[in-house]
């Protein structure tokens, strides 16, 4: 083997490669040419017929756009208050938590531990109308004496948010732990205070951590479908709840396809709106 | 529909659906001949798949009055078949869009009998697709213990493939901590005071079925006029925030922990839940009734399922199994036999729904299932 690879040393990246590839070539590309092969299909379960039904993608906007803009609203509050809430903490991770860094990160991650599912479920629990939270809440007059935290808005995108945290924190903590400390003690020294060293310094070479932060949360909160369905209304469904219906309900798979397939689009053309704003080489760090 | 029938009539019209009767029916239930059982033998393990709430346990026995082991726990002793029950059924539409896939590539589910509901579409499709199994009916000599109006569903004119499980009522829960009794669909989807706290069925013929009867409306006859009058009613209730979930079987957990002020709810359930908080009763305009089915899907033992089928016929099983679960039975001879067991069982109305709850019983027109105009609109009422 060792004599193969050192005659034939171009097929050596190849050969790494090719586990990966095919990999996504089984589990991505081949069933996404199945998906978009159904979602150009007409008919009635099971009897679907491919008939190049292009009006499966139109009437997935005009009738689901609110649920479209709705999951990326929700996405988008909840990546935005994941960063809020991350930054910091991890900023203290990195910086001030000395020889507790690793246990800390463990705190991060440790609800990962325990099923998405079961996570969100405790969530019922912890929320409930009758529960310690909101009676706590209502006490205090946080919450009319009829208020809820369950079934609202607030419950759905706080879900999400605390169920995607760890996409967020990992990579912003990589990204700021990997900062040479001895960059910040030049900027000292060249007189700069410490909200302009952060400014200039940390949060510019935090950047790439941000980027990747952001991408690794709003993507999956945006098809995500388990928080509204636990933990919201009908009022608040998201697009993923529209196509789990689609799929498991009314067995309507050439519509649950389409929009699977607009989903996709839209997210892809909000990556490179985003690309084009941060610029594309911090997308790849 | 608004007279008041027999039970036996009622069940029969319930079978029968909105088609007619066929004939066949006297000679199924005769027993023998049909059976295309496959030659293999009994299994030692039989998978069963059903929904929450529905069947016997320790704590449900004792409260109906029984004494002795669950029904499972006799099955398995008496024919040493260990039992595996899956409580893994919270919808029709769910169970059957989880399992169709392995079933269309002709593939077994790890199941010997699941369990779907005649108000829906699901049920049909199971049969016409060839993906349930043909029952041994010599395995099944308590068959014959089948009552008439059952026998020749329009879904299944010979019995050849499903066999009733049991049936059951809609009505409405309530949490007693919360509220008063709620008695109408009108209250249930309009009173301030449940606001955002109110349960309704995500099952198109259970929901809409109870609001036609609140709008007038016949629920075995729908136009597409009484099915928007029902859709609007929903909307509005949406709409006004006062619905909080569209549930399947999950909807007794909530309403015990209060996060449900009160739910559309099947009769059996609450009885299960056994929480003196939450009540049950049959709202004033009216209920529908259906039956849920027993059947062997593709790759299941149609021996060992058989065998299970003709252990639930025994009308004294059967009879402890309406009393432990709270549900209607359509073996023959239950009645006496649950007398037997306990002297006050004719007392229990949610196994012996007394004549004049059945008189508020309808059924829903089958040609609503499967329709896609309404599909569409009850999901899109839904949010999605």
């Amino acid at each position: 083997m060792g004599t193969f690879f050192h005659r034939h040393r171009g097929i050596t990246p190849y050969f790494l490669l090719a586990p990966g590839i095919l990999w996504l070539a089984i589990f991505f590309l081949i069933p996404l040419v199945f998906l978009g092969y159904e979602s150009l299909q007409s008919g009635l379960f099971p009897d679907f017929r491919f008939s190049w039904e292009f009006s499966n993608f139109s009437s997935g906007i005009s009738d689901y756009h609110q649920q479209f803009v709705r999951s990326f609203v929700y996405a988008g509050i909840a990546t935005v208050a994941c960063l809020l809430l991350a930054y910091p903490l991890v900023y203290w991770i990195a910086f001030r938590a000395g020889p507790w860094r690793n246990l800390f990160l463990l705190f991060i991650v440790a609800p990962f531990f325990v099923t998405y599912l079961v996570r969100t479920l405790a969530w019922l629990n912890i929320l409930a109308d009758e529960g310690p939270v909101v009676s706590i809440l209502r006490n205090l007059h946080v919450l009319g004496p009829d208020g809820r935290l369950l079934a609202t808005t607030f419950a759905v995108v706080s879900g999400i948010t605390y169920n995607f945290f760890p996409f967020m924190a990992l990579p912003l903590y990589v990204s700021l732990e990997q900062i040479d400390e001895r960059l910040l003690e030049a900027a000292k020294d060249l007189y700069a205070s410490p909200t302009q060293a952060f400014l200039r310094v940390t949060f510019p070479l935090s950047a790439p951590g941000i980027v990747a932060g952001t991408l690794l949360t709003f993507i999956p909160a945006a098809g995500d479908f388990i928080n509204a369905a636990l933990l919201g209304t009908p009022n608040q469904a998201m697009i993923g709840n529209v196509i789990q219906s689609k799929f498991l309900e009314s067995l309507d798979y050439p519509s649950a396809a389409a929009l699977s397939f607009i989903l996709m689009g839209l997210i892809l053309v909000s990556l490179l709106v985003y690309a084009r704003i941060v610029g594309s080489e911090r997308l790849t760090g | 529909m608004d007279t008041r029938m027999t039970r036996t009539e009622l069940i029969r019209r319930g079978a029968a659906g909105a088609t007619v009767l066929s004939l066949p029916a006297v000679l199924a239930a005769c027993g023998g001949g049909g059976g295309g059982g496959s030659s293999s033998k009994v299994n030692d393990v039989l998978n069963f798949s059903n929904w929450e709430l529905y069947v016997d346990t320790p704590e449900s026995r004792k409260a109906a009055g029984l004494t002795g082991p669950t029904t499972l726990q006799q099955f398995t002793e008496k024919t040493k078949i260990k039992v595996n029950y899956y409580e893994d059924i919270n919808s029709n539409s769910e169970y059957f869009a989880k399992v169709q896939g392995r079933l269309r590539q002709g593939d077994g589910i790890g199941r010997d009998i699941i369990v779907s509901t005649d108000n829906d579409r699901f049920l049909g499709e199971y049969i016409t697709n060839d993906w349930a199994l043909k029952l041994d009916k010599d395995l099944i000599p308590n068959i014959s213990n089948l009552i008439d109006a059952q026998a020749s569903p329009p879904f299944d004119p010979n019995r050849d493939y499903t066999l009733p499980w049991f049936s059951g009522m809609d009505g409405i829960a309530w949490n007693e901590d919360l509220t008063g009794p709620v008695t109408t669909v009108t209250q249930l989807l309009e009173d301030p005071k449940l606001k955002g706290k109110v349960g309704v069925w995500n099952s198109m013929g259970d929901t809409l079925g109870l609001i036609m009867l609140e709008n007038g409306d016949d629920p075995s006859k729908v136009t597409d006029e009484s099915f928007d009058r029902a859709i609007a009613v929903v909307q509005k209730a949406q709409d006004a925030g006062q619905i909080r979930r569209f549930y399947g079987n999950d909807y007794a957990q909530p309403l015990a922990t209060g996060d449900l002020a009160a739910s559309m709810a099947w009769s059996g359930d609450i009885f299960l839940l056994a929480k003196p908080n939450v009540k049950w009763g049959i709202a004033e305009k009216g209920g529908i009734i259906w039956t849920d089915n027993m059947l062997i899907p593709l790759g299941g033992s149609v021996p060992t399922a058989s065998t299970y089928m003709n252990f639930a016929y025994d009308p004294t099983i059967s009879a402890q199994l309406a009393l432990g679960a709270g549900y209607i039975s359509s073996v023959k001879g239950v009645k006496e036999e649950a007398a037997k067991l306990n002297p006050d069982a004719a007392s229990n109305t949610l196994a012996f729904p007394t004549d004049e709850m059945l008189g508020q019983m309808h059924q829903n027109d089958p040609t609503m299932f499967g329709n896609p105009a309404y599909e569409k609109k009850w999901l899109a009422v839904q949010g999605k």
